[in-house]
């Protein structure tokens, strides 16, 4: 089934860049979490970052739709820098889908609400049409059986499915995924990485933390390798998991591949 | 050999019992059981033949209050006698059907109001009318009504008055506050925080005493606010600080996760906080407030002190009556009921709510 996949090392990636981030830092109180960040994310390009806890990966993407304020150098996400402003963040979170470890699908609401919240309230689509594209990306997603449930009647994996299609419902530019499959039981992170491939093989922007290592390499244009707030590392998957150039990634490879 | 399939479906065992298991079960278990069982049968025994006798054969219905001293029993004649005064006060006697029939039309309201699938613009709308409707039969002078001084309204109406309008223009001004001592903002933080911590740190009674006795000296003369209102208000800013803290424990125990989520869809502070962290806080915190809404429809007695009458005030006013002294517990027991009667339907309503709102977690 992989093969399906276009051979992503000869894909031709258009060549904007919808995330630019320039000599980023990140402090928390005196802690200096990032470290002169730089990277530049182009449309259609899938990011795999890694590295040992604490190493500020979860940090840095929540940097990108402004979970977490960084406080030296630039982030432009689809031609808008992130400052103080307000109004320029919701509009760069319109854009920017996210995906948490911990689902965070709103418990109150049924499956369908959940995916409707977003297009209704944010881009003001009418209720009919938010509902048939909801609907439409609940069917991807294999889940559209469970429309009118609660989250929490669903399994991990679902709600993990469900959360990915919320995002999907804003048809955003990129997507953030934040160890996706960190908090699932081992039998339901292969449904969950099934739709992030198909994700990936209709071209979405994806940044991903995650350890997952067939993912990385079956998905991935780029491996990114952190430790201690700083990218290391930087390599196709091939070359990052087969010839880790740094010590830190290879032992923290041999850490996770026992 | 084959093996054997043990495809039946095993029931859970029978345990139902009979009376005489059930009492072994339940009242003899063990010496201690056994000994307060039968210490409390005992009491009962003593007790409730007598109440009995004094409430239902003994007791006196619609006699006058010197027939009542020798017949023995209750006298709920000092109630079905005065039942007009204690419940309309001075209302003048002829218009009573006015405040009854605003009261019909509030309990009507309320009890549609409990459906939640009726929670639509129509009902908004039919409460608007509906309290119109109630000041004019209250206050009259449209529609051939004569105009009746608020003065007057006394007894259950005036209870009522005082704690529908006290508790829904409270919670809606206690969520404010909550929000307000939450927010990044500065300026109203303190300003929530110095509100919600003195009046936390005052009775009640001193703030009704301030709204009746001091803040009219502080108004230019000739300005008088109805005394009602100035109650109302009390009663109001006092609720509110309380139901602010208990929907800050809700809000505090909504996950950060939730918040990100509802940022990262792009959703503004408006959105978020009442599309998805408000409705899940509230929710979380309907034990409490509940509480803190039945104590203040007790609470809203205490306007005896500066002069309203309200349903209490209105049966010490008839227990005052030489006619009628002395029978002060039946004349209680009857606003016990009425009161009792407002604080369970509260309760009753908000264990129902808290079963339709439950989503399986």
């Amino acid at each position: 089934m992989a093969n399906e996949l276009p051979d992503k090392n000869n894909e031709k990636l258009e060549s904007d860049p919808i995330v630019e981030i320039i000599d980023m830092h990140k402090w928390f109180d005196d802690f200096h979490v990032l470290k002169n960040i730089n990277l530049t994310v182009h449309k259609g390009e899938r990011i795999i970052i890694c590295g040992p806890s604490g190493s500020g990966k979860s940090t840095l993407i929540r940097c990108i739709n402004r979970l977490e304020e960084h406080q030296r150098g630039r982030i432009i996400v689809d031609g808008i820098e992130l400052t103080n402003d307000l109004k320029n963040i919701e509009k760069i979170r319109e854009e920017v889908g996210m995906v948490f470890q911990h689902f965070n699908l709103f418990p109150h609401l049924t499956i369908l609400e959940n995916l409707t919240l977003g297009p209704i309230w944010v881009r003001k689509t009418a209720k009919a049409e938010a509902e048939e594209t909801a609907m439409f990306f609940l069917e991807k997603v294999h889940i559209a059986d469970q429309a009118r449930k609660y989250p929490g009647q669903l399994s991990g994996g679902q709600q993990q499915r469900v959360a990915i299609a919320r995002s999907l419902c804003m048809r955003p530019k990129v997507m953030l995924f934040d160890e996706p499959t960190s908090a699932l039981d081992p039998e339901m992170i292969k449904e969950v990485l099934d739709v992030m491939i198909d994700l990936a093989k209709e071209g979405m922007t994806m940044l991903v933390v995650s350890h997952e290592m067939g993912f990385a390499k079956s998905a991935a244009h780029r491996v990114l390798f952190m430790d201690e707030g700083e990218i290391l590392e930087e390599n196709t998957p091939e070359e990052f998991f087969d010839n880790p150039q740094h010590e830190r990634t290879k032992l923290f490879l041999s850490q996770i591949l026992h | 050999m084959q093996e054997v399939h043990q495809t039946t479906v095993m029931k859970p065992p029978i345990t139902r019992v009979g009376v005489i298991r059930w009492a072994r079960a339940n009242l003899f278990s063990s010496v201690f059981n056994s000994f307060l069982t039968v210490v409390t049968i005992y009491f009962l025994w003593k007790i409730v033949p007598g109440l009995i006798r004094w409430a239902f054969i003994d007791s006196s219905w619609a006699t006058t209050g010197a027939q009542c001293r020798a017949g023995g029993g209750a006298c709920w004649s000092i109630v079905t006698k005065n039942v007009r005064f204690i419940i309309f006060g001075f209302f003048p006697y002829e218009w009573q059907w006015r405040p009854l029939l605003a009261m019909i039309i509030l309990f009507s309201l309320l009890i549609v109001s409990r459906n939640r699938r009726y929670w639509k613009k129509w009902l908004g709308y039919l409460w608007l009318i509906g309290l119109f409707v109630m000041g004019l039969l209250l206050k009259g002078g449209l529609f051939g009504l004569p105009s009746v001084e608020s003065t007057k309204w006394s007894g259950l109406p005036l209870t009522l008055l005082l704690s529908v309008f006290g508790l829904t223009a409270a919670y809606p001004l206690g969520v404010l506050l909550a929000l307000g001592r939450q927010s990044r903002m500065p300026a109203i933080k303190s300003l929530s925080v110095v509100y919600i911590e003195t009046i936390r740190g005052v009775p009640l009674i001193s703030l009704l005493f301030m709204s009746s006795v001091m803040f009219p000296l502080f108004l230019p003369e000739g300005i008088t606010i109805n005394n009602i209102l100035r109650a109302q208000v009390a009663i109001i800013l006092f609720t509110a600080a309380y139901i602010a803290e208990v929907v800050r424990g809700g809000l505090q125990a909504i996950s950060r996760g939730q918040y990100e989520a509802a940022e990262s869809l792009g959703l503004n502070y408006y959105q978020k906080m009442r599309l998805i962290i408000l409705p899940q806080a509230l929710k979380i915190v309907i034990p409490p407030s509940v509480g803190i809404l039945i104590s203040a429809f007790k609470d809203t007695s205490l306007v005896v002190i500066i002069g309203l009458f309200d349903l209490l005030k209105t049966t010490q006013a008839t227990l005052s009556d030489p006619r009628w002294m002395g029978f002060s517990v039946e004349a209680y027991i009857f606003i016990a009921l009425i009161y009792f009667t407002g604080c369970f339907s509260m309760s009753s309503y908000s264990r129902r709510l808290e079963r339709e709102l439950y989503r399986g977690t």
